[in-house]
């Protein structure tokens, strides 16, 4: 350690010895002309030296607290006469509730008074008269240093902790594995992550059921630059686990003409140029929503991440790390579109076992 | 004996009410000895003291309020349906978390202005954290023997920013729950533990039906009671420490020269506090924040343009946004670099805060206290870099709300990802160094002030023609204070060879801080200040201007 000390001559020198800490105004150093001078002499505020300037200000200090009492009474009145759904319009602000506005303005108004009062009070009446106080070291003087250094030893000798090496081992080991306890208390936090991340409520056969309309979707429902949100058949709004499953399975299709699909697989998995995709951003996970219909990128709104929806929903900007997970989709018996199994990648944001 | 008992206490019985209740407290607490300590107490004045004082006032208005709204919140993720009194969203499914949120805003008459005080004062307190954080930076207040009250006050920070996240998930709204998801996401990114972490946190998948009690655990007891404990720690230190004050006539680094806590700081600082709760009181009465029933309750598979995190999260979203999407899959395994990096980076850049003290103190090898504050531009190097850290903090916080940047100003939001991704880098760099130009200008400027005296403006006619202006000396008060600061040699690495002329090994740690060291007070990093010598010299002979 003493070689990075720095060497004693490159250390400043300490201030001069004669600038005590209560510096008497001094006369000009003939030999030092950027000596201390000491504390300027102190110069009367108006209320010091009048009276009548004195009493203004005392008044004014009690106007303040008069005007939050006011104020409090005003908070309390407000509060038992205004109902709570009316709405008052302020200019420049715009319609705000009126009992909103009542209650802050006067508690705000009996708060800000008293502190202003306090404030005028400190600074036109209370002496301004600057004082100066001695520090002294915050380390310990090497005497009492010494003292408890050796208080210390005594105690550790006492107790024989360096000696009965035996004891003081066990006790490092006891004291080590007993938080282990509260460790393992915390296993049943939740459950393992297994393969949860990996399946979604997708299966051969699941209709594609339109979020809005909450019916099954035929080919003809789906338009051309429209975009459309679905979930799997047989998942309710109610269901206990409904927004854990549709954190997975949310699903966007859009269709696009055949011709404009670039990837090759995107145009196997998809039908009659309708492309299903899921929603969840592969970057963090906000659910993407916002089409444009010319380009057929889709972005999502949280970090920006751009996928190029015919072409295989690749990343074209920002940080997602990988493609949109396509579902790959058809058409059942009765003319509906049904999911032709389950992603065959995990939606959403990767983690270290996705591979 | 008796006798003089009973004269005793028919003197306490006396006694005015006040005095004997301190009389009895200091039987069995001892407050007179505290109190000679403290009640007369000095502390300096200066207008940028009252910034801690903020974050205190406003931490005090966040624990009233945050009380008040407990009594009324119900941190829960059952799913019900609304029947409130907001007509919008009646017959919607939500969760109780949300909806009580709603009882709170339309039918606990108050409620929603506690509601937004509570709010204002967490931004305020986090805004107040990062500005009084840059004042005892830049004027170097975190020298020994304040370091860790430094990290007392960095914890504040670090603490603050999470008890503002874990706060404003609270009413699982659709922006709260989306930055949860975002939370998570970035949790699944940590290698290996990443989807255990988040199974256990959530209590399964994403988004479950506990993270709402958890956070509300964590928000109104695990962190505000260690902040409690750290803020009462913080203040015990300055009261220990005596506060800091700037050079100037009759302080030195032995004395504090101001005004005693009683009575002048008792009416000021608490005057304070209700000036601090009145302001912000009347701004959450004008000026809406977080309103949740606009947003409506969280769905995974919903989410509004325009999201954004509170402001103290916003250099977080940042360096989330702007790093581009890297994964490497190797051997079945994901590393998600796109979003593990900025996670780690959000570590490291506030690590750096907690670190400069220890750092600069082991480049200048300086062991005494420090009282006297740096004027910022004595420090040239330290101010520098701050600047550089601040450029970063603000280059990120652009980037964190980059959709906002293009919205508004209708650029493109391409350019103003790569402008950060570039000026990540670059910024910091420009701002290094042009902060360090103007401190030195500012030094050379000192420098001759103290030497030629101040520039009156007065111009001057000689007999002979020549136009002079008139320079009017300064005063030894002046002079005092614009020499008083101390100016560090660069640390060398001293004799190689010993008087036998033996070889001494120089250690690489040796080696790197005479470098640093150089670089932060070598030639050129700072402006010699003006020697008594110089000063005498140049005023001696008179009409030299």
């Amino acid at each position: 350690m003493s070689s990075q000390d720095i060497p004693e001559e490159n250390v400043p020198a300490e201030r001069d010895a004669h600038e005590g800490a209560h510096g008497a105004v001094s006369v000009a150093d003939e030999k030092n002309p950027f000596a201390d001078p000491g504390l300027p002499p102190h110069e009367h505020r108006i209320q010091d030296i009048d009276e009548r300037a004195a009493k203004r200000s005392e008044r004014a200090v009690a106007f303040l607290f008069t005007v939050s009492m006011l104020a409090t009474v005003g908070f309390i009145a407000s509060y038992v006469t205004i109902p709570a759904d009316r709405s008052i319009f302020v200019f420049p602000i715009g319609h705000l509730s009126a009992l909103n506005f009542a209650l802050g303005l006067t508690l705000g108004t009996a708060l800000f008074t008293i502190g202003a009062g306090a404030v005028h009070w400190a600074r036109t009446l209370m002496s301004d008269v600057e004082v100066a106080d001695d520090r002294h070291p915050i380390a310990a003087p090497p005497e009492v240093r010494a003292k408890v250094h050796a208080d210390f030893k005594a105690g550790a000798t006492e107790s024989a902790i360096g000696r009965r090496k035996l004891i003081r081992n066990t006790m490092f080991g006891a004291l080590t594995l007993v938080p282990l306890s509260g460790v393992v208390l915390l296993r049943d936090l939740g459950p393992l992550p297994e393969d949860k991340l990996r399946h979604t409520l997708w299966a051969k056969g699941k209709l594609l059921v339109n979020m809005n309309t909450d019916e099954p979707l035929r080919p003809s429902d789906v338009a051309v630059g429209s975009l459309t949100f679905c979930k799997p058949e047989g998942l309710e709004e109610h269901d206990e686990d409904f927004q854990n499953e549709i954190a997975k399975a949310a699903l966007m299709i859009v269709r696009l003409q055949p011709d404009d699909i670039k990837d090759k697989q995107e145009l196997e998995w998809s039908h009659e140029g309708i492309v299903a995709y899921s929603k969840i951003c592969t970057h963090v996970g906000c659910p993407i929503s916002l089409y444009e219909q010319q380009t057929h990128h889709v972005l999502c709104p949280c970090h920006q991440s751009t996928f190029d929806l015919s072409d295989g929903a690749k990343v074209i900007f920002g940080p997602a790390g990988h493609a949109l997970p396509q579902l790959r989709i058809g058409v059942n018996d009765e003319g509906y579109l049904e999911a032709l199994g389950d992603f065959e990648e995990p939606v959403g944001p990767a983690f270290w076992e996705r591979g | 004996m008796s006798t003089t008992e009973t004269t005793e206490s028919r003197e306490r019985g006396k006694a005015p009410a006040g005095e004997r209740i301190a009389d009895w407290a200091d039987g069995r607490l001892g407050i007179y000895s505290l109190a000679k300590a403290n009640m007369r107490k000095i502390f300096p004045d200066h207008w940028s003291f009252m910034l801690g004082e903020v974050c205190l006032y406003s931490f005090l208005i966040i624990i009233l309020t945050g009380v008040y709204l407990t009594l009324f919140f119900h941190p829960s993720m059952n799913e019900v349906e609304y029947h409130g009194s907001y007509v919008p969203l009646q017959g919607q499914l939500m969760s109780e978390a949300f909806s009580s949120t709603l009882h709170i805003s339309f039918d606990v008459r108050g409620g929603l202005l506690i509601r937004q005080i509570h709010h204002w004062a967490a931004l305020i307190f986090l805004a107040g954290m990062f500005v009084h954080m840059m004042r005892v930076f830049f004027t170097g207040a975190f020298r020994k023997p304040r370091e860790i009250n430094w990290l007392f006050g960095f914890l504040l920070f670090v603490l603050g920013m999470f008890t503002g996240f874990t706060g404003y998930s609270l009413p699982d709204d659709l922006l709260s729950g989306t930055g949860v998801r975002f939370t998570q996401g970035a949790i699944l990114s940590m290698p290996i533990v990443g989807t255990y972490i988040s199974m256990f946190l959530f209590g399964g998948e994403f988004p479950g039906h506990d993270f709402v009690a958890r956070f509300y655990s964590i928000h109104i007891l695990l962190l505000p009671g260690i902040m409690l404990g750290l803020v009462v720690g913080h203040l015990i230190l300055v009261f220990y420490h005596k506060h800091t004050q700037f050079a100037g006539p009759g302080k030195s680094n032995k004395n504090v020269v101001g005004m005693p806590l009683l009575p002048v700081y008792m009416a000021k600082a608490g005057g304070f506090f209700f000036l601090v709760f009145g302001v912000i009181a009347v701004i959450s009465a004008i000026t809406q924040i977080n309103p949740v029933w606009a947003i409506g309750p969280y769905r995974p598979d919903q989410v509004s343009t325009g999201a954004q995190p509170d402001w103290y999260m916003g250099f977080a979203e940042g360096l989330i946004r702007f790093m581009p999407g890297w994964e490497i899959n190797l051997w079945g395994h994901t590393l998600v670099l796109g979003v593990f990096i900025p996670l780690v980076l959000f570590g490291v850049v506030l690590a750096a805060l907690a670190a400069y003290p220890f750092i600069e103190s082991w480049i200048t090898g300086d062991k005494r206290e420090h009282h006297i504050l740096d004027r910022p531009r004595n420090a040239p190097t330290r101010t520098a870099l701050g600047v550089a850290w601040v450029t970063m903090y603000m280059i990120t916080l652009v980037g964190g709300g980059n959709d906002l940047w293009a919205t508004h100003f209708h650029l493109s939001i391409n350019s103003i990802t790569w402008f950060v991704r570039i000026f990540f880098f670059v910024g910091p760099v420009i701002a290094y160094i042009l902060t360090k130009r103007i401190c030195l200008g500012l030094q050379r400027r000192d420098r001759d002030k103290v030497l030629h005296g101040r520039e009156t403006g007065t111009i001057k006619r000689l007999p002979h023609g020549e136009f002079i202006e008139i320079h009017e000396p300064l005063s030894q008060e002046q002079l005092h204070t614009l020499t008083a600061h101390e100016q560090y040699e660069p640390a060398a690495i001293g004799a190689t060879v010993d008087e036998n002329g033996v070889e001494r090994k120089v250690k690489g740690s040796e080696k790197l801080r005479a470098k640093i060291s150089d670089a932060y007070f070598g030639e050129d990093q700072q402006i010699p200040k003006p020697s008594v010598e110089e000063y005498k010299e140049i005023t001696s002979g008179h009409g030299h201007h």
